[in-house]
């Protein structure tokens, strides 16, 4: 059989693939056919093609109905009108039908020129609802920490669910009810906080409307900032400075770290330090846990933490693997724990005083700083998180002109880091961080080549072998709860072959993460973060953890060894076996 | 069955008159014989449905073939002392014809069954559905003995090709390219289901065939499965038919024990068998792919196609799933031979079609016709005419699916493409006779409101067009309606049509459209004067 066939869209021949959709096939012929509820992340393997919302309807000869450009095969010698008034007027209707059933408060909602049901009768020219009637009151859903639920503004797209289901596995969300009443929701529609949500955001990413937002911590931040008692710290995250540039114009993968810096100065912050200082602590701390699990017959492989969503994957869909990953909090806990203590007794601030906000590409950042067994003497390491949107938001909103500002450095001591830490950005990442450090701890030896490009990469499984010290270190990488599964299987199954797992939840990793800019379906964007990621790794001078300046005095002035006692306290978490609901 | 016993009385055991105290009558029946002796000489049998669900219960006593209709369990003692013991006929409870007002003794002089053609429902009414032997007695499973032992599995399906059997199930599709289309995907793994999730208001062939006659539709799914190549099937069947699940049950487990179902049937090497999955009562689950959703434990939606069950249905496994009544048909096909069953019924289909008919006929129940016979047969011969001295105004066929068909139409030759060509369709044989008593657009907006309530929610034509489709006609019946509402009406209607997911979506709008076409005047009169000449719609006027 031939691999490709042949096809007419609006008089235009076009050759294309057997396996292409007539959508495929009309972007090869330069044809837009507008879509809503479709969407595929190729190389990042999360397809929807619930042809459900019924906007990319096109006319195929002899056939009596309209066809789902999204979800149609092409065959050879099909011809295909995209143009006619019959498809132009379906399509139209699909959406005057969704928006006859769809709030109209676009001024004020959180998604206002960033929607793509508002793009899309924009696009389509709609002037009026011919078919208004009855709309749908939904109850709105803000019981968690991290996710809010507007099921009026859902569309039923089922991208959520898409994302909930197949890519993260995790089985939270799915239609409820039938027919007009028909909603997305958990079982028995209860509350998000009552559910084994892990609230990696996915949904929201790919939420085309404001039916799936994270909470909004912005206005918390504002009074922090306006509170003369508080002294503001914030911290941001690897994955921020690769992506905020896109919430204003800026091409996906500009790197705008010393922007950022000067940006959340502007904002009044007292400091200003970096999240990356913290992912080197976690990097030591973790290492040398590695290290004494091999040493001592400790439990293998060990899997990485950073990562609240996987943190949580785990507690609720794997409760008897609870024992298996590090102790260590995430980079973003350590550092807040390191200002309330470390930093604070240095500086003489009254740890209670101190409000420390993390930028975070993330939404489960938020449920996870809400940890209380997190906490140290009852106050929480991080109090407020926002996410990059949320950043970007607030920065237009003080009329900070982004891109007219100057680079600055992150303050001193906490706004030192290495490249390692950078990485800690996307997939991959945290497990290369480290391993440049096991390297060079076990076999004492320079590390020279400190770039493994095979731990690097898009796809969602990926494994290597590292040799250190005549003994083949192997590393597994999962990134999408669902890739985490397989892997977890196996361990559980007491087939895993590995010593060391890094885990993500999000696609791509922090990159892809739940609360950064929309990628709006497109995958190059998360991509392009990634390169720019590695790029920010090459322009640091020292790009090894256990080398950060600043982190050894940490521990030569304050906490001691690495892995001892002090970290332990500080540093270390344990993870509860949770139901699974 | 017909053994050596003096005389069967056949007793229906069907829903229909299960609720009406069927099974006490034959308790009453069996206890009278008992005490007058003569339980030797006389058998009483349960039966199936015999399709006259207005007149139940029904007994026929043979070989005399005389058919009693609306029998009390109080009556059995009059008719043991009448009939069995004197040899009289007991007048009273005999069948009497609407339009001539005189007493018919016997089955086949009914104007209800002359013009029948029973193919699908051929046992029903006939054999004891939980006793195997009665249904190995009228040739039962030597349509599979015959394949399994004499056929190759693309014989089987070049003769189910050449018979032109077309689903059952509404859609008409030609069951052996089905067949064919399945059995030419290539996988270890293939299945088989039966689409018993009659779903239709007021539409029962399916449960009758079920209750029945269970083993034809078991025999028809193990040849099925030899001729595509599966060893598995299941049965997606409502939960609210009770007695067809039971009766189901009783079926398959007397198949196993008989060799019939389970491993190297008929000393072959082919191994089949089948498993019950029940339905929790959602319409769209008649739709394969919806159905096969629910199989495999998710929601009842369906999903676009292609792919197609054939190539990746259940567990993307190739599967085939046909409606039950297209399998009755299987069997006598086998036996009888392709050219028998294309013999009957009109150009492009073939065979008979079971309707539900049911509203303003005298007689109302299952009556199965060879296709192409004429709406008027049905309404006039076989359903006696139309209720008191009523004109009848519009048939609906096909259900929510279909549409109307008026007066002027009542000669043409029913089948499936004569039926969507006015209109209409064919649907799963549902078929409701309306009088001027009935408001055409009230009719709409009930069938709307199904289909709204139906409706999986998945796709936005359906969840939210019929839903605007339905607030509109609920404005017209109140008088609130416009002249303009009826174009938005026509062009929705078009849209969704046009652009829904599955079926139920593609088909919903015909009752609005067909009455649209053929009683616009009806609409235009709710709307400009208020009224509703049928007197249905509350709140208007009722001036004829």
């Amino acid at each position: 059989m031939k691999d490709s066939v042949k096809v007419t869209i609006n008089d235009k021949e076009v050759e294309v693939p057997r396996e292409y959709t007539i959508l495929n096939a009309a972007v090869e012929a330069g044809i837009k056919i507008p879509t809503l509820c479709h969407l595929d992340l190729h190389d990042l393997k999360m397809v929807n093609r619930t042809a459900s919302c019924r906007v990319c309807m096109v006319e195929v000869e002899k056939r009596p109905n309209l066809a789902p450009a999204c979800a149609t095969p092409v065959n050879d010698g099909m011809v295909i009108r995209t143009d006619t008034l019959r498809a132009i007027t379906s399509r139209r209707m699909a959406v005057e039908l969704l928006l006859s059933n769809h709030p109209t408060d676009c001024l004020i909602c959180p998604r206002n020129l960033r929607c793509e049901l508002q793009a899309l009768a924009q696009e389509l020219n709609i002037r009026e609802i011919n078919y208004s009637g009855e709309m749908n009151e939904f109850h709105i859903d803000s019981s968690s920490q991290a996710v809010v639920k507007h099921q009026n503004k859902c569309i039923l797209c089922r991208r959520c669910e898409t994302a909930c289901n197949e890519v993260q596995t995790c089985g939270i969300l799915s239609a409820l009810n039938r027919g007009f009443e028909t909603i997305v929701g958990p079982a028995f529609n209860l509350p998000m906080k009552e559910t084994s949500c892990t609230y990696c955001g996915q949904c929201v990413a790919v939420c085309p409307t404001a039916a799936l937002t994270e909470v909004n911590h912005v206005p918390k931040v504002w009074e922090a900032l306006n509170d003369p008692e508080k002294y503001v710290v914030v911290q941001t995250a690897p994955a921020i400075r690769v992506a905020l540039g896109e919430l204003f114009g800026m091409e996906a993968g500009t790197i705008v770290t010393g922007k950022l810096a000067a940006a959340l100065r502007r904002l009044g912050f007292d400091q200003v330090f970096d999240t990356d200082f913290g992912a080197d602590v976690t990097i030591v701390e973790e290492a040398k846990e590695l290290i004494h699990r091999m040493e001592t017959g400790g439990r293998l492989p060990m899997l990485t933490s950073c990562c609240p969503a996987w943190v949580s994957f785990i507690e609720h869909q794997f409760p008897d693997l609870v024992d298996v990953p590090s102790t260590c909090k995430s980079p973003h806990i350590m550092t807040g724990t390191i200002i309330k203590t470390y930093f604070a007794e240095k500086n003489k601030i009254d740890p209670n005083k101190i409000t420390v906000v993390s930028i975070m590409p993330c939404v489960a950042k938020k449920a996870e700083a809400a940890r209380t067994e997190l906490s140290i003497d009852d106050h929480n390491n991080v109090d407020i998180v926002i996410t990059t949107r949320e950043l970007g938001d607030m920065l237009k909103e003080a009329g900070i002109d982004f891109d007219k500002l100057p680079d600055e450095d992150y303050d001193h001591p906490l706004g030192e880091s290495t490249g390692a830490s950078v990485i800690f950005g996307t997939t991959g990442g945290v497990i290369e961080a480290a391993i440049r450090t096991v390297y060079e701890w076990t076999t004492g030896d320079e590390l020279e080549e400190v770039e493994f490009h095979a731990l690097r990469g898009i796809d969602g499984l990926r494994e290597a072998v590292v040799p250190i010290n005549g003994e083949e270190i192997k590393i597994g990488i999962a990134h999408g709860l669902g890739n985490a599964r397989q892997l977890l299987e196996e361990i559980r199954s007491g087939k895993s072959k590995y010593h060391a797992i890094e885990i993500m939840a999000c696609p791509g990793g922090c990159i892809g993460g739940g609360g950064q800019p929309y990628h709006y379906g497109n995958d190059e964007i998360v991509k392009k973060r990634q390169q720019a990621i590695y790029q920010e790794d090459r322009r640091k001078k020292i790009r090894k953890s256990h080398l950060n300046e600043e982190v050894l005095k940490l521990y030569e002035n304050y906490l001691g060894e690495p892995y001892g006692e002090l970290a332990h306290k500080l540093l270390h978490t344990s993870f509860e076996a949770k139901e699974r609901i | 069955m017909v053994n050596s016993r003096r005389l069967h009385m056949l007793v229906c055991g069907g829903t229909g008159c299960q609720s009406q105290d069927s099974d006490k009558l034959v308790k009453a029946l069996d206890l009278v014989l008992d005490k007058y002796g003569y339980k030797e000489e006389v058998e009483v049998v349960k039966t199936g449905c015999f399709g006259f669900c207005e007149k139940g219960p029904i007994i026929k006593v043979q070989p005399d073939d005389i058919f009693y209709v609306e029998v009390k369990p109080k009556d059995a003692k009059r008719i043991i002392e009448e009939h069995v013991i004197k040899g009289r006929r007991v007048e009273d409870l005999l069948y009497s014809e609407p339009a001539k007002h005189e007493k018919v003794e016997k089955q086949h002089d009914m104007n209800f069954y002359k013009k029948q053609m029973r193919i699908a429902l051929r046992n029903c009414g006939l054999i004891n559905p939980e006793d195997i032997e009665e249904y190995i007695a009228v040739d039962g499973y030597l349509a599979l003995g015959t394949v399994l032992t004499t056929m190759t599995p693309v014989e089987v399906i070049e003769l189910v090709k050449k018979s032109s059997l077309r689903g059952r199930g509404g859609g008409g599709f030609p069951t052996g390219y089905k067949w064919e289309l399945t059995y030419r995907n290539k996988h270890d793994k293939k299945y088989i289901i039966c689409n018993a999730d009659e779903g239709d208001p007021g539409a029962f062939m399916d449960r009758s065939i079920l209750e029945g006659d269970p083993h034809s539709v078991l025999e028809a799914m193990a040849i099925a499965g030899y001729a595509i190549g599966a060893d598995k099937g299941f049965i997606y069947i409502r939960a609210e038919y009770p007695l067809a699940i039971h009766r189901l049950n009783v079926a398959i487990d007397q198949a196993r024990e008989m060799g019939v179902l389970g491993k190297g049937l008929f000393d072959t090497d082919f191994n089949f068998d089948i498993e019950l999955k029940y339905g929790a009562g959602a319409f769209v689950c008649g739709e394969e792919t919806a159905l096969i959703n629910s199989v495999e434990g998710g929601r009842g939606e369906p999903n676009a196609k292609p792919p197609f069950p054939a190539e990746s249905g259940l567990w993307n496994r190739p599967t085939c799933v046909n409606n039950v009544e297209t399998f009755a048909n299987i069997p006598p096909i086998i036996l009888k031979g392709p050219e028998w069953f294309s013999s009957i019924g009109s150009e492009k289909s073939k065979g008979t079609k079971v309707f539900a008919l049911a509203g303003k006929v005298n007689n109302v129940g299952l009556v199965e016709v060879p296709m192409g016979i004429k709406l008027r047969d049905i309404i006039y011969e076989i359903g006696g005419g139309i209720r008191g001295d009523h004109k009848l105004k519009a048939v609906q066929t096909g259900g929510p699916s279909g549409g109307c068909i008026t007066a002027e139409n009542l000669d043409i030759a029913i089948d499936y493409d004569s039926l969507t060509s006015i209109g209409s369709m064919m649907g799963s044989g549902g078929m409701i006779v309306m009088d001027e008593e009935d408001c055409m657009v009230n009719i709409a907006k009930f069938y709307l409101e199904f289909t709204e309530e139906e409706s999986c929610g998945k796709c936005t034509p359906c969840r939210i067009g019929n839903k605007r489709l339905h607030e509109i006609l609920t404005k017209i019946t109140k008088g609130e309606g416009t002249e303009e509402d009826l174009e938005r009406l026509v062009n929705l209607g078009q849209m969704i049509k046009e652009s829904s997911l599955c079926g139920l979506g593609q088909t919903s709008p015909n009752p609005v459209l067909s009455t649209l076409n053929h009683f616009r005047d009806e609409y235009l009169e709710h709307i400009i004067n208020k009224n509703c000449p049928a007197g249905v719609c509350k709140g208007l006027s009722n001036k004829s």
